[in-house]
């Protein structure tokens, strides 16, 4: 590696990992709306990763090849119970369960000892590398790229647009959407555990409400044509407030204004490029 | 002892009845879960702090002018984000997703102009004086909570079910194509709507406000997992449903705090909610509608 | 009978869309459901294909009871339906909406996926030449590439009666095929579900148009009110009294009637 290029990623280092980690999150909210639904529970899935995760590490001593795949399992647990019963129904109870998942769980961090309160847990080593990150990141990519040009792709498709249509044509509605519910669980998992093992703390208030609307900014402003768009998405949105050091403050705001200026003006995003899946 | 909780329950439960029962109004006729809503009840709050702090007014003055404040902040956002989703008849998504980002600029945006931290009220507002009935303490702010949502509760049922304003509300809620036709103002009713909803959700905030002394800008987010509660299990636009349902929350999280552990009040609503997803979607009390997907 | 249904009723709150009705679809044929606006039709349609839970009755497909299965379950079992008011996939092209049709069809799992299997490869190669057979059979393969919003309200149609007999259905359910179409279209219209029925499928349609009706159907039964007020040929619905009261209202029935 060239001198520059090491000093470079030394610097930001941070930003490096924060790329890697949002273009997850991104995918863990991309495959939810690629179904027509809206879970903003993506947060709520990272932190429960990331605090799963830090406690293996922390106190079960367990080696970080075991504690990454095994970040998931509490995650998909939750959207297990959580999704099994909302998404048989129309998709306000989805979104609510999951905001409702958000705050809930920000209290019991907080209020529970195993989990340090307050100053949530910290001394977790950084055993994620910057290749483990974007190593994982592309195979997300590529396997939802993949999934979404077979016939699974078309169904998911078929059921944003018209879930009446899609089911009478023999798409598993239901199967389909607890499905990508989960594979959104398994990304934000993962995305918490590598997100904890590089910051070395995490803290309650790091997966509430807030970073739960900033990950579904990040999609719609990338588009959710291909899986590609909501990368896209997390990274211009992820390097601008490392550019405009006025808008840290703001960011809230522009995360807001972003999804209301998306939904009214810009339905298919910034690259409203979509996949073909006309087979092989 | 048990008593007292059971009123203390009762009165907190009163806020939240308050509190959901905009919301459930809102979706009852507007068809749409609007997120924003609990920003309404963040700005009551702080409307009728600046108006005690700033302008030294009683709190009886302030507590309506803050509702009727909040009731046109819902007026302009629901004509800002909603009016124009509505005339596309956009799927329910669009308006989760549009109401969801304006909710999260809108607190941003109290956050940075008013600072995060906890506010309270001017001491003078409340004494703080209680009176005692048979053994159980009920403090001023408690009757003010009590009296508050009384009046709200029957004025709303009232215009609901005696005026014509109340009559084209309904029409609206179980038609709204039909209503337009039967000449009802289908756009005026939906501002109307939202103004009474706005406003109940300011009064709640300004009342939970002085129930607890404490106010800060997300505190309608916190709020919003007790409403989500309230409106599943009293079911989706039901009125009656709401009320039970925010008194037996009340109840529940103050038992709960009082005699199982005081850490577990957020836990409790949300195993709750969870709860009756699993049984009873339709609502505990409802026979309002739940449309499947 | 390649459908059976008995008893079929739905009730919304204070209203019976369909009542206790019966029906009976031979195979091979082509059976019509008509009816005055209201009577049903479409109610019965969401019964039949798992879109609204019936009531109470129950419902045979070629001697299978699927009261109880869901609407892709339905699909699977050979079932496959257009709607009245057209439900394609706008933001699709016109073969990718055809390919979501042969959806029950597809075995790949997901290692054969992700990997590219040649199964899978295989796979998508024949469900792409069974989708160009079905957009030819309605006429619209030369527009396979083109964004399904871009077609013109028949072709829109067209496109929906392709989706569904890419399915290769054993029943095939038309909920107003021919609304909006000119003359010349439906009779194109005609000639294609002919077609369809000759390659072995079952029809059951709903429509308005009653020369298309009386020229198509085998038997044609009669709803009003949510009830099967009769059922005959073609030939035997156009003389009975109680059809022409349905559609006319009584005094207009009475008044032919007297001048017949």
């Amino acid at each position: 590696m060239p001198a520059w290029l090491d000093d470079l990623l030394w610097t930001y280092q941070n930003v490096v990992y924060a790329l890697g980690i949002n273009g997850l999150l991104a995918l863990s909210m991309y495959v939810v709306l690629a179904v027509g639904q809206l879970s903003l529970g993506q947060a709520a899935f990272m932190g429960l990763g990331a605090y799963s995760s830090a406690l293996m590490t922390l106190k079960l001593k367990l080696p970080f090849f075991a504690v990454l795949p095994l970040s998931c399992v509490v995650p998909v647990l939750f959207a297990l119970a959580i999704g099994a019963p909302t998404l048989r129904l129309s998709g306000i109870y989805l979104a609510i369960a999951t905001i409702g998942l958000g705050e809930v769980l920000r209290a019991v961090y907080l209020n529970v000892g195993l989990f340090g309160g307050a100053l949530g847990l910290s001394g977790i080593p950084n055993r994620a590398e910057t290749w483990m990150i974007y190593g994982l990141l592309g195979l997300a990519v590529l396997v939802l790229f993949l999934v979404g040009r077979s016939g699974v792709g078309r169904a998911m498709e078929a059921m944003r647009e018209d879930e009446t249509a899609a089911e009478v044509m023999g798409v598993n509605v239901r199967r389909y959407k607890l499905g990508a519910l989960v594979a959104s669980a398994v990304l934000a998992g993962i995305a918490g555990c590598l997100n904890a093992h590089v910051s070395s703390f995490i803290g309650p208030n790091e997966y509430g409400f807030e970073p739960a609307v900033t990950i579904l900014s990040y999609v719609l402003l990338g588009g959710i044509g291909s899986p590609v768009g909501p990368v896209v998405g997390a990274w211009v949105l992820t390097l601008l407030p490392e550019l405009l050091r006025g808008l840290a403050d703001l960011r809230g705001v522009v995360s807001g204004l972003i999804i209301v200026v998306a939904v009214l003006f810009l339905p298919n995003g910034l690259l409203p490029w979509r996949m073909r899946r006309r087979g092989a | 002892m048990f008593a007292q909780q059971i009123v203390n329950g009762v009165l907190l439960g009163a806020t939240y009845a308050l509190f959901a029962l905009g919301f459930t109004l809102m979706f009852g006729v507007l068809r749409v879960v609007n997120l924003v809503y609990g920003f309404y009840f963040s700005a009551g709050a702080f409307m009728a702090l600046g108006l005690t702090r700033g302008f030294g007014l009683p709190i009886w003055l302030a507590l309506p002018l803050a509702a009727v404040g909040s009731g046109l902040v819902a007026v302009v956002i629901d004509a800002l984000l909603l009016t124009r989703l509505r005339r596309v008849n956009a799927p329910e998504l669009a308006s989760l997703m549009v109401t969801l980002g304006a909710v999260l600029a809108l607190y941003s945006a109290m956050t940075v102009a008013l600072g995060p931290d906890i506010r309270r009220f001017p001491p003078q507002v409340l004494s703080g004086q209680a009176v005692e009935l048979a053994g159980i303490r009920i403090t001023d702010a408690q009757i003010l909570i009590l009296a508050v949502t009384a009046v709200l509760v029957g004025g709303l049922v009232a215009l609901m079910r005696l005026s014509r304003l109340g009559l084209a509300i309904r029409a609206m809620a179980e038609r709204p194509d039909a209503a337009g036709l039967m000449g009802i103002d289908t756009g005026r009713a939906a501002a109307l709507v939202s103004f009474l909803s706005g406003s109940l959700a300011g009064a709640g905030g300004v009342l939970i406000g002085l129930n607890f002394n404490a106010i800060q800008p997300y505190m309608g987010e916190a709020m919003m997992l007790r409403g989500f509660v309230v409106i599943i299990v009293g079911g989706m636009g039901d009125i009656g449903g709401a009320v039970i349902a925010g008194l037996l929350l009340g109840v529940v999280e103050v038992l709960t705090a009082g005699y199982v552990a005081s850490d577990l009040k957020e836990a409790v609503a949300f195993a709750i909610l969870v709860i009756v997803l699993w049984t009873r979607p339709q609502g505990l009390f409802g026979r309002a509608q739940v449309r499947r997907a | 009978m390649m459908l059976e249904i008995a008893g079929l009723t739905r009730r919304y709150a204070g209203l019976v869309a369909v009542d206790g009705v019966d029906l009976a679809v031979a195979p091979g044929s082509v059976h019509a459901v008509i009816g005055p606006n209201g009577a049903g039709k479409t109610t019965l349609f969401n019964l039949i294909s798992g879109v609204v839970a019936p009531s109470e009755g129950r419902i045979v497909l070629a001697g299978q009871d699927i009261t109880a299965l869901p609407a892709h379950a339905r699909a699977r079992l050979g079932m496959a339906r257009t709607f009245q008011n057209i439900r394609i996939f706008a933001a699709m092209t016109v073969l990718e909406n055809v390919l979501t049709g042969l959806h029950v069809r597809l075995r790949a799992g997901p290692l054969g996926i992700v990997a590219r299997l040649p199964g899978f490869r295989r796979e998508e190669r024949a469900a792409a030449a069974r989708a160009r057979v079905a957009l030819d059979m309605v006429g619209l393969g030369p527009r396979a590439e083109d964004r399904a919003s871009a077609l013109s309200y028949g072709d829109q149609r067209r496109l929906e009666i392709a989706r569904a007999i890419a399915q290769d259905p054993r029943l095939l359910l038309l909920d107003e095929p021919a609304a909006g179409m000119n003359p010349a279209e439906t009779e194109a219209l005609g000639a294609l579900v002919r077609r369809i029925r000759d390659l072995g499928t079952t029809v059951l349609l709903v429509e308005h148009d009653m020369g298309f009706v009386m020229d198509l159907s085998d038997r044609v039964t009669v709803l009003n009110f949510g009830r099967r007020i009769f059922e005959g040929t073609p030939h035997e619905v156009r003389g009975e009294p109680a059809v022409i009261e349905a559609y006319l209202g009584a005094k207009v029935a009475a008044r032919l009637a007297r001048r017949a």
